[in-house]
């Protein structure tokens, strides 16, 4: 156990270290702030989502979690194209694709936030948001290639700690899992950290 | 008073191939509510989502944090009541710092994650698209390297399933009230000193 105390007392001081010098950073050039925000407010929003997690953990012995939809895909695609090699990797050995609990959710997420954009009239329907285009530009092959190695970090990433914002951001959290604490600490470090970089004129 | 871990069924019968009837609506209705609140919530949009790791804009942590302040609370009184299975994930330091960190930088370059990118598909942010290649094909690779980092960097401080509570020899029904009352107080400042 002294371990993931000394590991996490490690985490907190980095924090702490970092936090003045982020709070004093708060100019980019762009405000997040003055594009459209949120329909509904974040507590109930938030509150919400609690309450789905008290139904799924209850209904479906499940906790909510998203990223290993793409895992599935990705098998699918595998198998599709070589079904040896994939079948052969340890990852879809002990998770073989299957249309399954994670991935019937995530195509439904896919629809509830289609509902609630077509019953709010927030169907945005554009390849580029308007604060990316005023921080770079209105070329949509760089967005195109940005977003495509950060879907590959995110992935690798998500696979390699467990889980994502939802699975350990909200499920492993609300479960007091250590381990969750401790990669969400360090998406948001690893993310703002970035995001600023990113954001920085040189 | 009922022991919860063992009034109900560990959750271990194999997952079938298809799903059907009751598993398959449960996950329909879950899956549209999670949609629809994370869309009513404003993070399927980039500029909310960046705007949470540039600390402008703080509805990423306002959600996720209510979120864990009810959720937290329900589930373990559910447990108590052995009602609930625990699902928790083994901790794993190194995978889970390195993991988390390569998470958070494709993350500031992606802006969507795995959940509120399906909510950004959902309503017409086709950007997203983009991402969703480099989630699949990140996966894949991942799958690829999965027997050689189940023997390192998995293996790296590997402590299996820990709770903070038992982390702080805490009782778990003290730490869940004394966690509540920090996360709200957490909330209330950023709701005090953030303006959104």
């Amino acid at each position: 156990m002294t371990l993931p105390r000394t590991s996490f007392a490690f985490v907190f001081a980095a924090l702490s270290l970092g936090f003045p010098q982020l709070a004093s950073a708060a100019d980019f050039g762009v405000n997040a702030t003055d594009y459209d925000g949120a329909a509904w407010s974040p507590y109930l929003v938030g509150a919400g989502i609690g309450v789905l997690s008290w139904l799924t953990f209850y209904f479906a012995d499940k906790p909510i979690g998203a990223s290993s939809f793409y895992a599935t895909i990705a098998g699918f695609i595998g198998k599709f194209v070589s079904r040896r090699h994939t079948e052969s990797l340890k990852y879809y050995q002990t998770n073989p694709p299957a249309v399954d609990h994670g991935f019937v959710f995530v195509i439904c997420t896919i629809l509830g936030g289609f509902i609630a954009a077509w019953t709010g009239g927030e169907i945005r329907n554009e390849w580029l948001h308007p604060m990316w285009v005023d921080r770079f530009g209105d070329s949509i092959a760089l967005r195109a290639v940005i977003g495509f190695v950060g879907g590959v970090l995110m992935a690798f990433g998500a696979r390699l700690a467990g889980g994502c914002t939802s699975g350990h951001g909200i499920s492993g959290t609300l479960q007091l899992s250590a381990g969750s604490w401790l990669a969400v600490i360090f998406m948001f470090i690893g993310g703002i950290a970035a995001a600023m970089l990113l954001y920085t004129s040189l | 008073m009922i022991d919860p871990g063992k009034a109900v069924k560990e959750s271990s019968e194999p997952p079938p191939a298809v799903l059907a009837g009751k598993k398959l609506l449960t996950a329909i209705l879950f899956g549209l509510a999670f949609g629809f609140f994370l869309q009513k919530g404003g993070v399927g949009k980039y500029n909310v989502l960046i705007g949470q790791l540039l600390l402008q804009d703080f509805t990423v942590a306002k959600i996720i944090m209510t979120a864990i302040v009810v959720g937290m609370v329900g589930v373990f009184t559910l447990h108590h009541f052995a009602k609930v299975n625990l699902h928790l994930q083994p901790t794993k330091i190194g995978a889970q710092i390195i993991g988390g960190t390569l998470f958070g930088i494709g993350f500031a370059l992606i802006a969507y994650c795995p959940g509120t990118g399906a909510v950004a598909l959902g309503q017409g942010s086709w950007d997203v698209l983009f991402g969703m290649a480099g989630l699949i094909t990140g996966s894949y690779l991942f799958a690829e390297m999965s027997g050689w980092l189940k023997r390192t960097v998995e293996t790296w401080g590997d402590k299996g399933k820990v709770m903070l509570p038992d982390l702080l020899h805490i009782p778990r029904g003290v730490f869940v009230s004394a966690f509540t009352l920090l996360l709200l107080a957490a909330l209330y400042a950023m709701e005090r000193f953030t303006t959104r």
